[in-house]
């Protein structure tokens, strides 16, 4: 499929913004359904042209696809280059998606409904123009866009403790982006150029820093945002106090810039550096995936819980990229992108339960699914997929990782592995205490997923057992991205 | 005075001019408006001239190769310009506090440019001097325009420490006198070259003394502790145009004397090691002690030593790149600073308190104050897509060029904790219950100027290469 030559990223990325200034010019006297079909239109459109480029995305051959190039700051060697390849096409359609989604399971904000929609919106085009930078500076412009509107949202419309979690959240940020910032600044000091594809071709020589010490100074503030133990701790916080669409968007695409940098700047840049510490990525790695899953447990509140299991999940991103070969990054590729849409959809879930019982707290559910089947059964759909059962797309993503990581750790995928018996544990526990049994009577009268809130449910399960049955869907489009990143280690 | 000597001090004769003029007129006109509005006339006649200068080919020296009018010159006669054309356009709603003072109230922010101006020309350590005692005792007066116990004691503060502070340049530049016997920067440098090792402690002790005149101007540790009292007491113009103008006056003049005259002996006195030390202090305590602040100026205040501790790191570098990394920070703050300022100006001015308490809710009460204030805080954090993200990566990168990482994680690190207090703002304003439901307005001056600083702000943000061109041009004019 031959499309017309258009600078498409530029698009997709900057709608959201053209959607802000669109929800704040509209007048105060506006009625809250004008702003909110405004903002649903301006990311209705990305996710149709992410769409229309996954489609178009020539998955024969490798490379950048969609390349857009201009100088912006010549005297600074920095290009406004955009571009996408395997690895970040599905994640530039995943925050589409879950942009758009967020913003429909947001109907119901009655409070400062202008501003709200405005940042979400703002906040999409942040996480889009990081996947879809391949300028090391235009890559961090985009990294530190996504925070104040994080700020805002989880601070004004979030619950609980939530301006000391957002603070928290935004400290624990840009520390970690501060020591980027000095890492990519050394970069630029030893290449000259902050070209992500220049800077991959060759190894970088030490000058002004080892080229040690500037992995980890950017590992650092990707390790916090992925997160990993023990610089977790902003992320339970976080994910409890944002309001449903926070935490749909802060789970299934926020977590992923760490991933996805991970992969795109520790791996791609510094194959060597990497390859010399794979042990440490993998140790990390199963202790994300224990830790996060044992915490799990012990969790009463909905949320916390899904919050902890994504960390948890997250560590079989870690593992697979310690891998170092293609058939680990693809399932570390492919379990961002999953994990994207099962817990974007746990999250929704979680919020649609407290909307109706007003509490999150297991011990207080119980039996719900008596009262609310669709809820339930959405429930148990992506509690599954979220342990890994096959025929959805949890257990390929996680089926690749261990393909990958075993020939080479042994010792650290059977431990991992455990972790799939975790997940199972808590989350059939979870729906146990919350969905089956008897009625709690406290919620005989609640009701059920209406038609607005089952369309994000149903088109999440749609995608999840797409990629379940059918993998190659994902993974052929990944694949592509594969022999370019490893291409260094003699892969 | 020659023909050439008249023209090229053209712009600092202009502003005189109009100081008089509007002292004079001050008498008769009963619509003090007038006279801001005289005083933007005279900045304009001034900065016309001073593009007459620099598009004419007109650079050179005048009276007696004492003053430079070379692009470094001309670049920060168009940002005192500015800065006091903005800050004039806020005091409007503003002045009328000073009662019948008006007058001397904008003919004082003239003559100050003026000096001002002369200080980043000097090139003779008399002239600097003189430039900077003009700049200064129009300061001193301005702290006090308010009159009452606060910017009384302002005033006075700043004038005993200053005093205090011009001595001990005074001294130093008597000590690299008595080094050299030459004044002129350029004599200076030659001498120092031929100077035996045995005078090097007295030129380390003068340069010391030195640093010390010229960190009291730019407001670092541990040449600061006038800076909260002051900036809380004065008229919050004033203040506003102290945090940018005379900061960046400060820097133009230690650009010019440590690049010129103490460029060469630097194994007598390693100012570039005594710079990090003082960036390391200021970013350091700035950040810290702006945390606790519950009064907004004061935060700026101490948020201002902070940023003059960003600053210093470019003195560090002792580089070209160095050099124009500070020029383009300083032209960033000075749009972000004002822009916060001009915010605070109106919303302190129509609520009557400058407790960051007092801002709850001003997203309610005034969306554009609140807005425009929160992105220029954003900018001072060094967060995208702000003037002041660019600032601190094009300042942070030379330092890097030069094998300073060390100086630079303190440095970013610093602004992952000056996050802290900028945000304690924004929280305040979006996230508190506000305190009346009263709207927050300004008069259209103050927003016509609120505009061309968050514009500015947002401009250099997106894109920066034109600034960047014109710093690395001024940074190269430094050195003939």
């Amino acid at each position: 499929m031959t499309l017309p030559e258009l600078p498409y990223l530029t698009i997709i990325i900057f709608l959201p913004v053209v959607g802000a200034l669109a929800v704040v010019l509209q007048q105060t006297t506006a009625p809250g359904r004008a702003i909110k079909l405004t903002a649903a239109l301006f990311s209705f459109l990305p996710l149709v042209l992410s769409f229309i480029l996954f489609l178009a995305f020539d998955s024969r051959t490798t490379g950048l696809q969609f390349v857009e190039k201009y100088p912006w700051i010549p005297r600074l060697g920095v290009n406004y280059f955009l571009a996408v390849d395997g690895l970040s096409l599905p994640l530039v359609l995943l925050t589409a998606l879950l942009g758009f989604l967020a913003i429909l399971a947001s109907w119901k904000i009655s409070l400062r409904i202008k501003e709200y929609f405005a940042w979400l919106l703002l906040l999409e085009t942040g996480v889009l123009g990081v996947f879809a930078s391949l300028d090391f500076l235009l890559f961090f412009l985009f990294w530190e866009v996504e925070l104040v509107p994080m700020y805002m949202l989880i601070s004004i419309w979030g619950s609980g403790r939530k301006v000391y979690s957002a603070t928290k959240f935004v400290i624990y940020t840009l520390t970690g982006s501060a020591f980027m910032l000095v890492g990519l600044l050394a970069l630029y000091f030893s290449t000259g150029t902050f070209d992500l594809v220049e800077m991959s071709q060759h190894p970088i020589p030490a000058t002004v820093l080892p080229a040690t010490a500037i992995f980890f100074l950017i590992f650092f503030a990707f390790a916090v945002k992925l997160p990993v133990f023990p610089l977790h701790t902003w992320l339970p916080d976080a994910h409890t106090d944002a309001p449903t669409a926070v935490s749909v968007i802060l789970a299934g695409v926020l977590l992923k810039m760490g991933g996805y940098a991970m992969i795109r700047i520790n791996l791609g840049l510094f194959p060597e550096v990497i390859s010399t510490y794979a042990p440490l990525l993998a140790t990390l790695g199963v202790v994300n995936v224990l830790y996060g899953a044992a915490v799990t447990l012990l969790q009463q509140d909905l949320k916390r819980m899904i919050a902890y299991s994504s960390i948890s999940h997250m560590g079989y991103v870690l593992l697979g990229i310690s891998a170092l070969n293609p058939v680990g990054l693809t399932g570390a590729a492919l379990q961002m992108f999953t994990h994207g849409t099962i817990t974007g959809l746990l999250f929704l879930l979680v919020g649609l339960v407290y909307d109706k019982a007003h509490t999150r707290q297991i011990p207080e559910l119980g039996g719900l699914s008596h009262r609310m089947p669709v809820i339930g059964i959405v429930f148990v759909v992506a509690g599954l997929a979220s342990l890994g059962l096959p025929t959805m797309s949890g257990f390929v993503a996680e089926m690749l990782v261990f393909l990958g990581t075993f020939p080479v750790w042994n010792v650290a995928t059977v431990l991992a592995a455990f972790g799939i018996v975790l997940t199972a544990g808590y989350m059939l526990w979870m729906l146990q205490r919350s969905f089956f049994g008897p009625l709690n009577p406290r919620h005989a009268s609640l009701a059920d997923a209406d038609a607005l809130e089952r369309i994000p449910l149903f088109s999440l399960v749609g995608v999840i057992v797409i990629i379940g049955v059918y993998p190659a869907v994902m993974t052929n489009v990944i694949a592509t991205a594969i022999p370019q990143l490893l291409n260094r280690l003699g892969g | 005075m020659t023909f050439e000597d008249a023209y090229r001090l053209s712009p600092e004769l202009i502003l005189g001019f109009f100081a008089i003029l509007i002292v004079l007129l001050d008498l008769g006109v009963r619509r003090k408006g007038w006279l801001a509005a005289l005083t933007l006339v005279g900045l304009g006649a001034s900065a016309a001239w001073t593009a007459v200068l620099t598009a004419g080919g007109w650079q050179g020296t005048a009276l007696g190769d004492t003053l430079a009018v070379d692009n470094f010159s001309l670049f920060f006669k168009f940002l005192f310009l500015g800065a006091a054309a903005l800050v004039v356009l806020a005091s409007t709603g503003y002045s009328i506090r000073f009662a019948r003072f008006q007058g001397e109230y904008y003919a004082l922010v003239l003559t100050s440019a003026a000096g001002m101006m002369l200080m980043a020309s000097g090139r003779e350590l008399i002239t600097l001097y003189i430039s900077l005692e003009l700049t200064s005792l129009s300061l001193y007066a301005l702290a006090g325009f308010l009159k009452d116990p606060r910017s009384n004691e302002a005033s006075l503060k700043y004038l005993l420490l200053g005093a205090i502070s011009s001595a001990v340049l005074l001294y130093g530049m008597a000590l690299l006198l008595g080094l050299t016997g030459e004044t002129h920067l350029d004599a200076i440098a030659n001498a120092l070259g031929r100077m035996p090792g045995a005078n090097y402690p007295v030129l380390f002790l003068g340069i010391i003394f030195i640093v010390t005149g010229f960190g009291f101007k730019i407001a670092a540790v541990p040449f600061q502790m006038w800076v909260p009292d002051v900036y809380e007491g004065s008229p919050t113009p004033v203040t506003a145009y102290l945090s940018v103008a005379s900061k960046a006056a400060g820097f133009a003049i230690t650009l010019r004397v440590f690049t010129l005259a103490l460029g060469g002996p630097r194994e007598a006195a390693d100012w570039s090691l005594i710079f990090a030390i003082l960036a390391v202090a200021s970013m350091t305590l700035g950040n810290i002690l702006a945390i606790p602040q519950a009064n907004i100026k004061r935060m700026l205040g101490y948020s201002s030593i902070a940023q003059a501790g960003y600053l210093m790191v470019g003195l560090a570098t002792l580089s070209d790149l160095g050099r124009s990394g500070i020029i383009f920070f300083l032209a960033s703050y000075a749009f972000t600073n004002l822009g916060a300022f001009i915010a605070v100006i109106a919303i302190s001015h129509r609520i009557d308190s400058d407790l960051i308490s007092d801002y709850a809710g001003m997203a309610h009460r005034s969306p554009l104050l609140a807005g425009a204030l929160t992105f220029c805080l954003i900018s001072l954090v060094g967060i995208p897509p702000t003037a002041g993200f660019i600032a601190k990566v094009y300042l942070f990168n030379a330092a890097v060029q030069q094998g300073l990482a060390w100086l630079v994680i303190i440095a970013v690190v610093n602004s992952v904790i000056s996050a802290y207090y900028y945000l304690g703002v924004v929280k305040a304003m979006f996230m508190g219950t506000p305190l009346s439901l009263e709207r927050v307005t300004a008069v259209r001056p103050a927003l016509a100027a609120l505009a061309v600083a968050t514009v500015g702000v947002l401009v250099v943000g997106i894109l920066p290469e034109p600034l960047i061109s014109i710093a690395q041009a001024v940074g190269r004019s430094l050195i003939p």
